[in-house]
């Protein structure tokens, strides 16, 4: 189809996305990323060389099929390429805008060793988008009704990966959530900015449409536990997506200060809260306006929770980090549009107290300085505190991010369900079963905080051997 | 949506709810609370489950008005609903017997305490009420109350009710009188807390309080409600609401109880200024609206 020869292909250059001016956006919580357009998403399409030995799928988590939509769009058949997709990936318009896509399909590229690679994220977002716009979501056929019920716990994208899967095998799929609205990390955490929640709800919306139920503000092993939902709700498996929400604080002097929020708290209150439209809405966050506001953390967290601060007028945003921005676990476009919108890189330092101006609120931190020392299993190089360079910075809100861990819930009241020694569930990787009958788990809290595309990589896999555990009634 | 099927005042700003929540209705143990949203633009309060009949799959809930959330929340009438209700969420208290148990409630504190007296009483303890008012409007619950306890003492600030002068008077006299108490369970305000939580120290009484940190999820996600007992940060929605009254560090409660004074201020204004917006939007407006 792509009537070009190699060299014109590569002749092309990358098509830019097409962003809000940071002076512009770093006032509004609108989407930096305005999405190509129809001519622009060809182009770049028209850069990719067909390769025989597709390394942009081997990269890809969970295999979607580049060249093939690739071409699709090519060809001009924009909802094709958007049903390619949906055959590995059910949440593209999700994936497109938040994927690491430089250390997964567009690391692959063959185009990338040369020149750079194709736009794969860019042209993924678009046919999802292009499709929603057009009004014309190609809903899966679904099987006749088995009479079988699937719980899931949890409704971040290991979740809705397997009720989008699960509900078109037949079976009857309900999901439940602890909070009140339905997306995990993806309402919670990711900010409007960078994924409107417009897309989460449309994609929970075809999943409504294909007759998945949601139960939202139920709290498994609270409000039902996982033993109840078997015994009395009569659902025969159980799919545990929890994530991985509990925060992780430092355990440095100062952190109950009035100021000192976890990543965590900070995004929730203005993403799931909506505290940035305060007082239109009730939930109120510290007032940013003019303030001196830090980060401490280097991975999209992080880069979310200072952008944010930003946008809450800031007048300050300092991102302290104690490796060098080339360890920073961030997505590359992130903490290239952080810089532009003005955070300031805190390289190679860290907090050791945060300081109390007398009444218990945040006054500043004292940091001290890192040097780069042997890698360790990370892969990374491991920082080391230099003796002496302690120094102080004026703060008025602190964010930690840091990481967070296994949220112990589930586990505590699900006395046979085995967890890993730093309380992760614990999974056959091959089948997603844990050590209970019925009981399967992926995402987060089986890996730790990872990816979006890997949690929704676990949960179709799980969906798979729920599958066929539900088929079969082998365990 | 949650249903509210029985609203009514017990005292001037104090109201009590039965709300349509079986799930909750069903696991709730004395201790637990839950987290409501009014409307769709709200905030999540928690507020204790005060009693609870499965069968009915109805919970009980009394509101104190202090802020906007709550008076908006009195607003509400029967046949009314509420967006969000989440729970039962919390350590339950620890229910045994302990032998002589005192329970003070100050203001509102009073109910959430009283299905922890409930059950102290069934579980075999001499449970003695201390109930705790500003004035005689306000004291809530003094028949249910009287009903379980053994014995039963109020005290009101101005005298107009009962004794005259703060719970922790007649707490002292007790112990002074060498009668044996095993536990005190004290819930209200903080500086209470603190109050009783000095007068047990000395004499080494197992001292229970309920702290009222401030919530969002609930469920140990946010780290929004920690608290500091024993020089250790708890969070108070999945460690408790429920810590040892003598390790508990009341400054920093109070401290951190206080961040969002300005906003609180600047919301309720708004609210009594013109409470018809957010009632509207609780009674029907923004149900419709996909928000
Ligand atoms: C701020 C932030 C930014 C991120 N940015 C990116 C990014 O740019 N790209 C990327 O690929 N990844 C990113 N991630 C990581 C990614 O979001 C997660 O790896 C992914 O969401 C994990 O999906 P999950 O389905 O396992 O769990 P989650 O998305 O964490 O969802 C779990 C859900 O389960 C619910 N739950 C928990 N306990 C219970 C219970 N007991 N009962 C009922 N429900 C319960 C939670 O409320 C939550 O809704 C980011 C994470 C954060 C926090
Ligand atoms: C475990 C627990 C159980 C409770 N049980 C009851 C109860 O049964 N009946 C009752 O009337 N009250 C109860 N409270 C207190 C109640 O939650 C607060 O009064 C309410 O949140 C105030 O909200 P507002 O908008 O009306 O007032 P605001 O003006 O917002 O705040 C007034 C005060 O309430 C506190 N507060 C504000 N927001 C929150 C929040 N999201 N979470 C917790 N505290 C907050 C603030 O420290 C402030 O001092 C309980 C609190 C906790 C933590
Ligand atoms: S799902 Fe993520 S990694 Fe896979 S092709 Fe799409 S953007 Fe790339
Ligand atoms: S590796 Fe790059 S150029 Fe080759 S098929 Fe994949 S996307 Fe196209
Ligand atoms: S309320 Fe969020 S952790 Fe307790």
């Amino acid at each position: 189809m792509n009537s070009l020869s190699p060299k014109e292909r590569v002749k092309i250059p990358r098509q830019k996305m097409p962003e809000q001016e940071p002076e512009s956006r770093r006032k509004n919580f609108e989407e930096v990323n305005l999405g190509l357009e129809l001519e622009l998403a060809k182009r770049e399409a028209h850069r990719c060389l067909e390769c025989a030995n597709t390394k942009c799928v081997e990269t890809c988590p969970v295999g979607v099929k580049v060249k093939d939509f690739v071409q699709l769009i090519v060809a001009g058949d924009i909802l094709a390429a958007a049903a390619k997709m949906r055959e590995d990936n059910v949440l593209p318009a999700i994936t497109g805008r938040v994927c690491p896509q430089e250390d997964q399909c567009e690391g692959g590229c063959i185009l990338g060793k040369k020149f750079k690679p194709l736009a794969i994220g860019y042209l993924e977002r678009f046919v999802a988008d292009y499709e929603a716009a057009v009004g014309k979501v190609g809903l899966p056929q679904k099987a006749p009704a088995t009479g079988k019920k699937v719980a899931i716990v949890g409704s971040g994208p290991a979740g809705l990966t397997v009720a989008g899967d699960l509900i078109q095998r037949g079976h009857e799929v309900t999901v439940f959530e602890a909070l009140h609205e339905i997306g995990g990390v993806l309402v919670y955490g990711i900010p409007q900015f960078r994924l409107p929640k417009e897309i989460v709800r449309r994609e929970v919306d075809n999943l409504r449409a294909l007759g998945v139920r949601f139960e939202t503000n139920v709290v498994v092993g609270k409000t039902v536990t996982i033993d109840e939902l078997f015994q009395e709700e009569g659902f025969h498996a159980v799919f545990v997506a929890t994530g991985a929400g509990l925060p992780q604080f430092m355990t440095i002097p100062g952190e109950h200060l009035n100021g000192v929020y976890s990543a965590n708290e900070f995004l929730t209150r203005v993403n799931l809260m909506r505290a940035y439209r305060f007082p239109e809405y009730d939930s109120p966050l510290y007032d940013c306006r003019g303030k001196n506001v830090a980060v401490i953390g280097g991975g999209n967290t992080a880069m979310d929770a200072i952008r944010t601060s930003l946008r809450l007028g800031a007048a300050n945003g300092y991102l302290i980090y104690r490796r060098t921005e080339a360890e920073m676990p961030a997505r590359i476009e992130e903490v290239k549009h952080a810089k532009e919108e003005g955070v300031q890189l805190m390289m190679l330092a860290a907090p050791v107290e945060f300081l109390d101006n007398g009444s218990g609120w945040l006054k500043g931190a004292r940091c001290i300085r890192m040097q780069l020392g042997e890698p360790d299993d990370s892969g990374r190089r491991r920082p080391v505190p230099l003796p002496g360079s302690e120094f102080e910075i004026a703060l008025d809100v602190a964010v930690i991010a840091v990481g967070t861990t296994a949220n112990p819930l589930v586990q505590s009241t699900t006395p046979d369900l085995k967890t890993t020694r730093k309380g992760y569930i614990a999974v056959d990787e091959e089948t997603m079963k844990t050590s209970k009958q019925g009981v399967f788990a992926g995402g987060d809290i089986v890996t730790g905080g990872a990816t979006v595309i890997l949690a929704m990589g676990a949960g179709r896999k799980a969906a798979g051997s729920i599958q066929q555990y539900l088929t079969t009634g082998v365990w | 949506m949650f249903s509210i099927i029985e609203a009514q005042f017990v005292a001037p700003d104090v109201k009590k709810f039965r709300i349509v929540a079986p799930r909750i209705a069903r696991k709730r143990k004395a201790g637990h609370f839950v987290l409501v949203r009014v409307h769709p633009k709200g905030e999540r309060v928690p507020l204790t489950i005060a009693d609870s009949d499965p069968a009915a799959g109805t919970i009980t809930l009394f509101v104190q008005g202090i802020g906007k959330t709550t008076r908006l929340m009195n607003l509400l009438e029967t046949g009314d609903y509420v967006s969000d209700v989440v729970g039962p969420l919390g350590k339950a208290s620890e229910i045994a017997f302990y032998g002589t148990v005192v329970v003070i409630g100050g203001g509102v504190g009073t109910a959430i305490a009283f299905p922890t007296s409930v059950a102290m009483k069934q579980a075999g303890n001499h449970v003695i009420s201390i109930i705790g008012a500003r004035n005689r409007d306000l004291v809530i619950l003094e028949s249910e109350i009287s009903a379980i306890s053994d014995e039963v003492i109020l005290t009101t600030d101005d005298g107009s009710y009962g004794r005259k002068g703060l719970v922790i008077d007649p707490l002292k006299e007790l112990i002074e009188a060498g009668r044996k108490v095993d536990l005190v369970l004290a819930i209200g305000p903080i500086p209470m807390m603190r109050a009783v939580a000095e007068v047990t120290r000395p004499y080494g009484i197992k001292t229970i309080v309920s702290l009222n940190s401030i919530m969002i999820d609930g469920t140990g996600m946010c780290g929004g409600c920690r608290v500091v007992v024993a020089d250790k940060t708890q969070f108070a929605c999945v460690d408790g609401p429920e810590f040892d009254a003598h390790l508990v560090n009341f400054d920093v409660l109070r401290q951190r109880n206080s961040l969002y004074r300005e906003a609180e201020r600047l919301s309720l204004d708004k609210f009594q200024q013109d409470p018809s917006a957010d009632l509207a939007c609780a009674k029907e407006m923004c149900r419709l609206q996909n928000l």
